[in-house]
C-alpha cells in the first residue's frame, strides 16, 4: 500500500500547476487506486487549487468516475443503437440473473461489477459486451454465460 | 502462380472482438512450424467488419482478401495459399464484391492497407507529401482558399463550411490560438472515427498540422473517448513518430512552422460532443455548454481564438491538398462535396464502416453497398445521426446522402452512424430507446432539456408499457416543440428528433400500443407473452435451461409449458428454441393468456 500512496504523491506532483489538470488527475488516481476516495478528491482539490466541493461536481459530472471499490473484473453491457436493437436488454438480463446484481452494482465476492455503456463501437458484431479490456460479440444468452465461466476459471 | 509476399491482419477494434489475434498467432505459428520466413504484418480496419476476421494475402501478381476466419482456417491458408501457391476459393472474398466495390475511398484510402503503427507505410502512401506541400509552397490563405474551393463541409454533422471556420478563426484577433479535433464520437451506432483513427492516425495528425498552419495555431487538442484505448494508444505512438521525423513539434520540416499536440482522454459524457462543452472538459470543467456567440473563433479554449473540427473533417484535408479543391469538388452534389463515411450497422446483411460519394441514393447504401436486411426480413427503417437524428422510412429511401435532402426528412446527415431496422424493431421502443439516452446525457443546464425530456420519456414508457393514452401523441408533440426551442445546444435542441421522426411516419404503431396493446416488432415486455407450441415442442428443454425465472418448465420428450405469471418477457427461451417451438403472442390474443390479477395472486401462493 505504500507503493500505492508513494505513486499517488508523485502524480499529485507531476501535474501540479499544469493547465486543465482535474480531469487527468482523477483519472489518473482512479487508474491508480480503482476509484476516487473522499480523500484523494480533498488531496486532488488542494493540489489544483480548487474547492472539495468543484472537484466533487466535476468528477460526478462524468460517468468514467467510480466512488466506490470496483470489482475485480468488469463487465460492462453495451447499449448502442445496433445492440439495442439486436437484443442488449436479454443480455442484461442474463447477466442480472447470474451474477444477482443489478446495473452499477459489485457480486459480494468483489468479482464481478456491472455496468451500462452508451457505445463500444463494435456495432458489427452487435450485441457486444466488455469484460475488462476484451470486447467479446455476437452474443446471445448461452454465449454470454460461457464468456462469465470463462471468466472466473 | 506468384510467390506470397506478405499476410496481412486485420487488427481494428472489430477484427480483434472477432478473434483476429488468435488468427495471427496461428499464422505466426503455422508459418513457423514449416520453416516460411513469409512476413505477418497488421493493418487497422478493412472494413468489411462482417467479414471478420480479415486477412489480405499479398503476392506480387495481386492482392487476395480473406474472410470469416479462425485459428483453423488460417492453417488451410497457410497450407493451400503460401506453400501451395493456389488461394483456397471458398473463403475468398472476391474482387468484386459489391461491399467492396461499390465503395469510393478517400478518407479510408489507407484503412485496412497500411500498418497504423508504421509511418514509413504512411509515407509510402503519399504521407504528409500535403503538409510538405503546404510548408514549402502555399499561404495560409492559399491553403484556406484551396479548402474553400473543394466545399468541404464538417462532418461532425452540422455541415458547417471548413473554410469558412477556417478564415474566420484565422481573421479572428491576433495572439495565441487553439486548434482542438472532436474525437468524442459519442452517438450510439457510430465508430467512423474510431476505425480511422486506428487504421490511419497520420492522416488525421497531417490534416490537423494543415489546419494549424492555416489558422496560425501553434498547439492542440485531441479530445478522444476514453472507451477508445487502441485509438489512443495508436494516436501517441504516432504522435511520438512524427515527432521524431520534425513532421510535428517545433520548426515542422525545417519551415518556420510549429506545432504540438495533446491527446486528452474524455471522461464519459455525451453533452462533450457539443464544442462549448468540449472546451469546458479539457479545461478541467464540468462539461456544459455556454451560449453562442462568443463562437469558438473568437473566444475558445482559455478564451483564445479556436478552431475545432471533426475528425472525418481533418481526415479529408491531405487529400484536399494534395489533388486540389477543385478535383475533390468533382465528387458529390452541388451543396455537398466529396464523400461520407458511414458506419453501417443494425440488421443489415453487410455491416461495417464504408465510405461512399455523396449523392448516393439510401437505397443503394443499404441494398447496393449493405447487401439488404439480414435474414431477409422486411425493411422497416434507417436511422441516421443517432439520437440527434431520425429514423426514415421505406418510401423515402430514393432520398440522396447530402446535407440538404437528409434534413429535410427529418433526420439529419449527423457524423455517420447508419442504423438499419427490420419488422422486428418497434419504432416507439426506438424512440423510447433515445430518449431515455438524451435524458440521462442531458447536463442538467436548461430547465426544457433537462425535464422536458424526462417527461417526455416518461410518456413514451407509459405507451410501451401498455398504459398510452391517445392524449399522449399530442403530449409528445407539444413538448417536443418546446423542448426543442428553449435548449441552448445541440442535444436539447436534437433530442425530440428520433420522436418526432417516428410519430411522422410510424404513427400507426403508437396508436396500436395504445388503442390494441399491441406492438407489431414483438419488442415491448409489457404487451407480449409466450408460448410453447404443442406440436412442434420436441420436449428438449433448452428453453427450461435458457429461463432464468424458472418459467419455462417441463419434462424430457414431453410438451412444455411457460407459467405466465413467472414469466418476464425476457425471450431468452425464444432464443434458445431450435425448433421455432415457441410464440410471441401481442394484443388480444397477448391480453388472453396473460394471467389474471386472482391469477397471479394464485400462482404466488402455489
Amino acid at each position: 500500500m505504500e507503493h500505492v500512496a508513494d505513486s499517488f504523491e508523485r502524480l499529485l506532483e507531476a501535474w501540479r500547476g499544469q493547465k486543465g489538470n482535474v480531469i487527468p488527475l482523477l483519472q489518473k488516481t482512479q487508474k491508480l487506486r480503482g476509484f476516487l476516495s473522499n480523500e484523494d478528491m480533498a488531496r486532488i482539490a488542494r493540489v489544483t487549487g480548487k474547492s472539495p466541493a468543484e472537484i466533487y461536481g466535476v468528477a460526478t459530472f462524468y460517468a468514467q468516475f467510480r466512488f466506490q471499490p470496483p470489482g475485480r473484473h468488469t463487465m460492462k453491457v453495451c447499449h448502442g443503437t445496433a445492440c439495442h436493437v439486436n437484443g442488449a436488454d436479454s443480455l442484461d438480463t442474463t447477466l442480472k440473473m447470474e451474477l444477482g446484481i443489478e446495473t452499477g452494482q459489485t457480486t459480494a465476492d468483489g468479482e464481478y461489477s456491472l455496468e451500462k455503456v452508451a457505445c463500444l463501437g463494435c456495432c458489427s458484431l452487435a450485441p457486444v459486451v466488455m469484460l475488462d479490456s476484451e470486447v467479446h460479440g455476437r452474443l446471445t444468452g448461452d454465449k454470454l454465460k460461457k464468456v462469465l465461466r470463462k471468466g472466473k476459471s | 502462380m506468384s510467390a506470397v509476399t506478405e499476410l496481412v491482419v486485420g487488427l481494428g477494434s472489430c477484427g480483434i472482438a472477432a478473434g483476429a489475434r488468435q488468427v495471427h498467432e496461428a499464422l505466426l505459428a503455422e508459418l513457423a512450424a514449416r520453416g516460411l520466413k513469409v512476413p505477418v504484418t497488421s493493418t487497422g480496419c478493412i472494413g468489411a467488419c462482417h467479414r471478420e476476421p480479415l486477412v489480405e494475402v499479398r503476392t506480387a501478381g495481386g492482392r487476395f482478401l480473406y474472410g470469416d476466419l479462425d485459428a483453423g482456417k488460417a492453417r488451410q491458408l497457410v497450407e493451400a495459399h503460401v506453400v501451395g501457391g493456389s488461394p483456397v476459393q471458398e473463403l475468398l472474398i472476391p474482387e468484386d464484391y459489391p461491399y467492396l466495390a461499390r465503395q469510393r475511398k478517400i478518407v479510408l484510402a489507407n484503412c485496412g492497407v497500411i500498418d497504423p503503427e508504421s509511418l514509413e507505410d504512411y509515407l509510402a502512401a503519399e504521407g504528409y507529401q500535403a503538409l510538405r506541400k503546404v510548408l514549402t509552397s502555399l499561404t495560409p490563405e492559399q491553403v484556406i482558399a484551396e479548402v474553400q474551393t473543394s466545399g468541404l463541409r464538417g462532418r461532425g454533422g452540422a455541415g458547417f463550411s471548413t473554410g469558412l471556420k477556417w478564415s474566420l478563426a484565422r481573421s479572428s484577433r491576433p495572439g495565441k490560438r487553439y486548434l482542438v479535433c472532436n474525437a468524442d464520437e459519442g452517438d450510439p451506432g457510430a465508430f467512423m472515427d474510431r476505425s480511422l483513427l486506428e487504421s490511419d492516425p497520420h492522416a488525421v495528425l497531417e490534416g490537423m498540422a494543415i489546419a494549424a498552419y492555416a489558422i496560425g495555431a501553434d498547439e492542440a487538442y485531441m479530445y478522444v473517448r476514453a472507451e477508445y484505448p487502441l485509438a489512443i494508444k495508436r494516436l501517441e505512438i504516432a504522435i511520438q513518430q512524427a515527432k521524431q521525423k520534425k513532421l510535428l513539434g517545433t520548426r515542422i520540416m525545417g519551415s518556420d512552422f510549429s506545432f504540438e499536440i495533446h491527446v486528452k482522454e474524455g471522461a464519459g459524457a455525451f453533452v462533450c460532443g457539443e464544442e462549448t462543452a468540449l472546451m469546458s472538459s479539457i479545461e478541467g470543467k464540468r462539461g456544459m455548454p455556454t451560449l453562442r456567440p462568443p463562437f469558438p473563433a473568437e473566444r475558445g479554449l482559455w478564451g483564445a481564438p479556436t478552431n475545432i473540427n471533426n475528425v472525418e473533417t481533418y481526415g479529408n484535408v491531405p487529400y484536399i491538398l494534395r489533388r486540389g479543391g477543385a478535383e475533390y469538388a468533382k465528387l458529390g452534389t452541388a451543396k455537398s462535396k466529396g464523400t461520407k463515411v458511414f458506419a453501417l450497422a443494425g440488421k443489415i446483411k453487410h455491416g461495417g464502416m464504408i465510405e461512399v460519394p455523396m449523392g448516393i441514393t439510401l437505397r443503394e447504401v443499404i441494398f447496393g453497398v449493405g447487401g439488404g436486411i439480414a435474414g431477409d426480413k422486411k425493411f422497416k427503417a434507417v436511422q441516421l445521426g443517432g439520437p440527434s437524428g431520425g429514423c426514415i422510412p421505406e418510401s423515402l429511401l430514393e432520398v440522396q446522402v447530402d446535407y440538404d435532402s437528409l434534413t429535410a426528412t427529418g433526420a439529419i446527415m449527423g457524423s455517420g452512424g447508419m442504423v438499419v431496422m427490420d419488422e422486428s424493431t418497434c419504432m416507439v421502443d426506438v424512440a423510447r430507446y433515445f430518449l431515455s439516452f438524451t435524458q440521462s446525457e442531458s447536463c442538467g443546464k436548461c430547465t426544457f432539456c433537462r425535464i422536458g425530456t424526462k417527461r417526455m420519456l416518461e410518456t413514451l414508457e407509459r405507451i410501451c408499457g401498455g398504459q398510452g393514452r391517445m392524449s399522449d401523441i399530442d403530449l409528445l408533440q407539444e413538448l417536443a416543440l418546446k423542448v426543442r426551442l428553449a435548449s441552448l445546444c445541440g442535444l436539447g435542441q436534437t433530442a425530440p428528433n428520433p420522436v418526432l421522426t417516428t410519430l411522422r411516419y410510424f404513427q400507426e404503431e403508437y396508436e396500436e400500443h395504445i388503442r390494441e396493446k399491441r406492438c407489431r416488432a414483438k419488442q415491448c415486455r409489457a404487451l407480449i407473452r409466450y408460448r410453447v407450441i404443442p406440436e412442434t415442442c420436441t420436449g428438449c428443454l433448452a428453453c427450461a435451461k435458457a429461463c432464468p425465472t424458472q418459467a419455462a418448465v417441463g419434462e424430457r420428450k414431453k410438451v412444455h409449458t411457460i407459467i405466465q405469471d413467472k414469466c418476464i418477457q425476457c425471450g431468452l427461451c425464444f432464443q434458445a428454441c431450435r425448433f421455432d417451438a415457441i410464440e410471441v403472442l401481442t394484443g388480444p390474443e397477448a391480453a388472453a393468456v396473460a394471467p389474471t390479477d386472482a391469477g397471479a395472486a394464485e400462482g404466488g401462493a402455489a
